[in-house]
């Protein structure tokens, strides 16, 4: 069982519903107790303490808190985590194996394709949605794809290559 | 960021789910993509007191052609459901050169069609597509299912008919009378925009004079606008430059837009002008226009 | 035969050494201040003013103080009794931190609640009651000093209007005699608009009081961590030995997380009063809202010119709204910043610069927003202004500025505003950039494509700015000059720390400082780990904005690694058993010059420091050193788009983008290319999109991620960029010159030349950023300028 809030009183307690949910994150079974009111970002940041997910906006824009949900991108700010029940969630957290980077995370790394790295985790994981889908995609469709996701350092320049390297390696893996 | 509380509801039928309308009264709210009320909620322009998630409602993602050619598209089908559509690229031209256009990628893969019907806003796209095809939407409570005309759905900006207990479970679209034509264009200055100005242009032809015709209007008025006249002066004819500048400027006429950061009241309706006559000049030359983004 | 490592494969300079913080950045195990959790943390939440100017009558809070999990309510006047509701602003002035008698802009802070969680603090801060008198609205500079313009600061004595400053330099009578000489006068009016930094994420602090310890620790977004820690000293009146402050990894700062903000103060006041860890983080809409704008400054310029296109003078006025309060991070000395850094690569004989600064309804701003102290205004105004002349004059774009430009013989150069320049190849970049875009090719294809309707544009814009603030007989901020740091300890097996005053926000400091030691020392960069942002550990310095970090706190890393270097060769002496005067050096190794086999490396040296020193010779291989710049760097670039307009919509497009950039020696290639696109791209968003304003009553249009648009991957374009010319730096240790801001000084005018360009032959001089499309398509149809400058025009 996982405490969702840090210090929540005992008056508040008394008060506040809190519903019971079960799902799975990055392969693990998890149960949490939450408000229905908890972004479902905040019950991966706070309850979970997995804060490779960010939160960057309060418009549902930027795309920084991009996971994904029974493997379809979706915008962690604009879901309730009580909504996670019955679901699959994945994190970046949940990319790399226990002994190798996610394709795309050496991609990114190769291609320059971070600066200040906020945006990254969204980005890619909105990356791994399109690979997932669409393994040999052109430039275009990459911009396409992550057109729900912001960034402000670098220009995409270097995060459309390094999908592209990604790709690459993803589909000569699949071919040994 | 943060939402005002809320009792929340995960019914797993719609009977079920009606009878929670029903006893959660006026501030009970359907949650289904909540790509538009989420965002509401968080900003507290939006605080319902009860929630019912129809989420886990089973058999309303669909997209189904009747076999006299009706199209019904379910309460839980995800723009992107209908992005990738063939059937809508083949039979659709209108709503196929929409679909894209919705806010941006991610969000289309929770938000529906529906959803977004029953927000109401008159920035949104599909309503204007909707309306140009002369679509309704079924809604259904305890007292059984009825069809409402687009037209007489939105009463006015986030507002619609429907009874507190009342959920819409599918769009109709119906059948082309002839060849289906038409399209989509929408001027936002990015992607994940809203319109500053959206038309939609739906034509049925048949024999060569159009059957059908509809003109809808996002993003100049204060909520979706039919341009009735518009579609009026085309239907019955064939198309023509005539008939198509002569519709341009009467949708233009009906638009009501506002001058304000997105630009003048004035070129709000030159763009609506603009649009009609781009669309209508591709549905001339007899093929479907392709969603064209003007940024 | 030498023995030197190769630099290029230890990670020296000129290497594309892959970036060390990507390392946790991709496995989402990035440190940034929402990611760290202190026990017994509580969260605070700010009250905004929904009002742009109004008197407080009152405020109630006791709904608030009774919701459950709610530890403390503060207000302006709970703030005053501790002296704390003002404080003193990074350019002297001062600026609320909650208010007290009125609200002047709309988003200012009013009250804040520290509570359990954010959703309870945020229930309680709708629960605070406040009654507001509204007052008349000032918006921009014009009703500033209209006649009848209420006084935005009534607090201050001395403070009759709205003026804050009137500032000059130049030389006022010899431009006056050269305009009289003029053959022809351009003039160009025009609004650089109030834009907004918006890195992703947003600003906020954790305040951590400690009473047993007397010690407050503060992380936080900030990219000036000693600056904060002194400020904090004054404002909080704690001593400064008993502050320290951590910035972590920051996402994306641009100016944005230099200024000191009064959620920052009142986390610390609310944790040294609950005795908790106190987390503020604010949201997007707070934080468009109330912190560092940029730019919101009006031109009035003139050129003198000869008729074959010789510029013989420039005038300009500045009008530069402020906001509510004058707060930009600045040098002291320079009000409009380094404004007058302006045609710095033009070989203007003399010129005239009048600048006056004014308050407004707004939040506070100006400098911020990758502009180097207002050099994106600088050259932005040259560039336009540039354009019209050449425009005015019948001249090619290209050969106007070529024949105009600093000729490469002529360095040092003074310029008319009395910067010195010292190097570069101006024509050079312009020649290398015009072949790139094929620009005779573009000429023809334009004029071709005109006669069938269709609008093309080719926009030139050229930058160079004064990299490096500053040397420290003429700048400081509050007093503190503007040198930097660097601190570099060897360990015995020659692996090393470095830790400098800089802080880096994704411009790769771990990664490219370590490749300076490895380029003075030979230690690969890989044995050289980096820390910067934490004031009890990094040597004292003022942090990275302005591009200074490359100039400054890089000139010091090389200094450093240099002294560590002139002990290494002692103790090679010792070790080789040859006096000093016989030792040579080569990369990662000191030799005798008469048996060059006979050598020691530079780790063999690490480990006599710590084992094998020589009588009398102090133990150990570390040292710091602090730089004092001699001179601004000026690097320069030239920039050139096309594009096309549609002329019924408006909407126009970029067909190619051309970067040519000559920022000296490059520490790392991949990293300079990096920032020079993620400049570019900030260049394309103010010139296309970007947009936030305010209508008549004061209220904020575009404060939000919905209506202030950046671009996605989807529209912005791609660059073509070139790395040709290499002008070293005279004075800088390793000859850089730094690029960080380069492309978003240089960037919008490219743009905005380009479609004005396509819009030539309508007579329209000037259209306002953003060129949204409704104003280029205004331009076009009723051939008329465009302003963007607020109130934003609606139908009310």
């Amino acid at each position: 069982m996982t405490m969702v809030y840090d210090d929540l009183g005992d008056e508040a307690t008394g008060e506040v519903p809190v519903r019971r949910i079960k799902f799975t994150i990055n392969g693990e079974k998890k149960v949490a107790e939450v408000e229905p009111r908890l972004l479902l970002a905040h019950l991966i940041r706070q309850g979970l303490r997995l804060t490779g997910t960010h939160t960057g906006c309060d418009t549902t824009n930027c795309g920084a808190c991009t996971v994904l949900v029974d493997g379809r991108a979706l915008k962690s700010c604009t879901m309730f985590a009580v909504q996670a029940d019955g679901h699959d969630i994945q994190t970046v957290e949940g990319l790399a194996t226990a002994s190798e980077l996610h394709p795309l995370q050496e991609g990114f790394k190769e291609e320059h394709g971070l600066q200040c790295g906020f945006c990254t985790p969204g980005m890619m994981m909105a990356a791994k949605a399109l690979l997932d889908a669409n393994p040999d995609p052109t430039e275009e469709e990459i911009r396409w794809a992550l057109s729900g996701n912001l960034c402000r350092c670098t220009g995409y320049q270097n995060i459309v290559k390094s999908v592209l390297w990604a790709a690459q390696k993803l589909r000569s893996q699949a071919a040994e | 960021m943060y939402p005002s509380r809320f009792r929340y509801e995960a019914p797993h039928s719609l009977d079920e789910a009606i009878a929670l309308l029903r006893d959660g009264g006026d501030d009970a709210k359907v949650l289904a993509g909540g790509q538009s009320l989420v965002p509401l909620m968080k900003l507290r322009f939006a605080s319902p007191e009860l929630l019912v998630d129809i989420n886990n409602l089973p058999g309303l993602a669909y997209q189904r052609s009747d076999p006299d050619g009706t199209l019904r598209i379910g309460a839980l089908t995800r723009h992107v459901d209908l992005e990738k559509s063939e059937l809508l690229r083949t039979s659709q031209p209108t709503m196929a050169a929409a679909a894209p256009l919705i806010a941006d990628p991610i969000v289309r893969n929770r938000g529906t069609l529906v959803g977004s019907l029953c927000h109401a806003d008159p920035q949104g796209d599909w309503a204007s597509v909707v309306l140009s095809l002369g679509g309704s939407v079924v809604a259904q409570s305890t007292r059984g299912r009825r069809s409402i005309p687009m037209a007489n759905f939105v009463t006015g900006p986030f507002q619609n008919v429907l009874d507190p207990d009342e959920i819409v479970v599918e769009a109709v679209i119906p059948a082309a009378r002839g060849q289906r034509a038409g399209g989509y264009l929408k001027l936002e200055r990015r992607v994940g925009d809203f319109a500053t100005v959206g038309v939609a242009v739906s034509l049925d032809i048949s024999g060569g004079t159009v059957t059908h015709a509809g003109i809808g209007l996002t993003g100049v008025g204060g909520s979706t606008i039919a341009a009735t006249e518009a579609a009026a002066a085309l239907t019955g004819r064939p198309l023509t430059p005539e008939s198509i500048s002569q519709a341009a400027e009467l949708a233009a006429a009906a638009a009501r837009p506002r001058t304000d950061h997105r630009g003048s009241a004035e070129y709000k309706r030159h763009i609506v002008t603009t649009f009609v006559e781009r669309i209508l000049t591709g549905s001339s030359r007899g093929h479907s226009d392709e969603a064209e983004r003007a940024a | 035969m030498s023995q030197a490592v190769d630099e290029i494969k230890i990670g020296g300079v000129g290497a594309s050494r892959k970036r060390v913080e990507d390392n946790r950045f991709i496995r989402g195990k990035g440190n940034y201040t929402d990611d760290i959790v202190l026990p017994g943390m509580l969260h605070m939440e700010i009250l905004r003013s929904p009002l742009a100017h109004a008197r407080i009558k009152s405020i109630d809070t006791s709904r608030a103080w009774d919701i459950p999990g709610v530890h403390l309510v503060l207000t302006g006047e709970m703030m005053a009794t501790r002296n704390l509701a003002w404080m003193p602003t990074l350019s002297y002035d001062t600026q609320a931190v909650l208010a007290t008698d009125k609200v002047r802009f709309q988003g200012q802070e009013v009250a804040c609640v520290i509570a359990d969680d954010p959703y309870i603090a945020k229930d309680a801060c709708e629960a605070i009651v406040v009654d507001y008198e509204p007052l008349p609205v000032i918006v921009n500079p014009m009703q500033a000093v209209a006649e009848d313009a209420p006084v935005i600061r009534d607090d201050k004595e001395n403070q009759p209007d709205n003026v804050i400053y009137n500032w000059e330099v130049g030389d006022r009578d010899g431009t006056d005699r050269a305009f009289a000489s003029a053959d022809l006068v351009s003039k160009l009016e025009l609004h650089y608009p109030r834009s907004h930094p918006s890195p992703i994420e947003c600003c906020g602090s954790i305040a951590d009081f400690n009473r047993a310890t007397s010690k407050l620790t503060v992380y936080m977004t900030t990219q000036a961590p000693h600056i904060i820690r002194a400020a904090v000293a004054m404002v909080a009146e704690l001593p400064e030995h008993m502050i320290r402050i951590v910035s972590p990894d920051i996402g994306g700062g641009f100016g944005n997380k230099v200024p000191v903000y009064p959620g920052y103060v009142c986390s610390i006041l609310a944790s040294i009063l609950l005795e908790r860890p106190v987390k503020w983080i604010e949201d997007k809409s707070g934080n468009l809202i109330s912190t560092g704008f940029a730019r919101d400054i009006y031109l009035k310029g003139e050129m003198a010119l000869r008729k074959d296109g010789k510029i013989l003078a420039v005038r300009m006025h500045a009008d530069a709204d402020h906001g509510a309060f004058f707060s930009d991070a600045q040098p002291s000395k320079f009000k409009i910043g380094l404004l007058h850094s302006t045609f710095a690569a033009y070989d203007v004989p003399v010129a005239h610069l009048t600048a006056r600064g004014t308050y407004s309804n707004k939040a506070p701003g100006g400098v911020a927003y990758r502009c180097s102290f207002r050099v994106t205004e600088a050259m932005f105004f040259q560039e336009r202004m540039v354009q019209e002349a050449a425009s005015d004059l019948g001249m090619d774009q290209a050969q106007f500025r070529a024949m105009n430009f600093v000729r490469d013989d002529q360095f040092p150069h003074r310029t008319p505003f009395g910067f010195l320049t010292d190097s570069g190849q101006y024509g050079k970049c312009l020649d290398v950039a015009l072949k790139a875009i094929d620009y005779d090719n573009f000429r023809q294809e334009q004029a071709e494509a005109r006669k069938r309707g269709r609008l093309l544009g080719l926009g030139i814009s050229t930058m160079t700015e004064p990299l490096g603030a500053g040397n420290s007989r003429e700048y400081d901020i509050l007093g503190i000059k503007m040198f930097d740091s660097a601190d570099l300890k060897v360990h015995m097996t020659g692996k090393a720390i470095l830790r400098t005053g800089a802080k880096t926000q994704g411009q790769g400091h771990e990664t490219t400082w370590a490749q300076i030691v490895a380029h003075e020392l030979g230690i690969p960069a890989e044995d050289v780990v980096v820390e910067e942002g934490d004031t009890d550990t990094a040597p004292f310095g003022m942090g990275t904005y302005a591009s200074r970090s490359t100039p400054v706190a890089g000139a010091a890393v090389a200094m450093v690694s240099r002294k560590i270097r002139a002990k290494a060769r002692k103790l090679a002496a010792h070790l080789l058993e040859v006096s000093e005067e016989d030792i040579e050096w080569e990369l990662g190794r000191f030799y005798v010059r008469s048996a060059p086999d006979r050598g020691v490396t530079i780790q063999e040296c690490a480990i006599a420091a710590y084992s094998n020193m020589p009588d009398g010779m102090e133990p150990g291989l570390e040292n710091t050193a602090y730089y004092d710049p001699p001179n601004l760097t000026w690097p320069f670039a030239v920039y050139i788009v096309t594009v096309e307009v549609d002329p019924q919509t408006g909407v126009w497009d970029v067909l190619k983008m051309v970067a040519v950039d000559d920022c000296g020696v490059r520490i790392n290639p991949m990293i300079v290319e990096g920032q020079i696109m993620g400049g570019l791209t900030e260049a394309y968003a103010m010139s296309n999109m970007q947009f936030i304003t305010f209508d008549a009553e004061g209220n904020c249009v575009g404060a939000n991620y919905m209506d202030y648009l950046l671009p996605t991957a989807w529209e912005t374009p791609g660059y073509e960029l070139h790395s040709e010319v290499v002008t070293p730096c005279p004075h800088h240790p390793i000859g850089a010159k730094g690029i960080g801001e380069c492309a978003a000084v240089g960037g919008p005018a490219a743009f905005v030349n380009a479609v004005m360009d396509a819009l030539s032959g309508t007579g329209v001089r000037n259209v306002d950023m953003p060129l949204l499309p409704d104003r280029v398509w205004e331009a076009l149809t009723y051939h008329r300028d465009v302003s963007g400058a607020p109130p934003v025009r609606s139908d009310d």
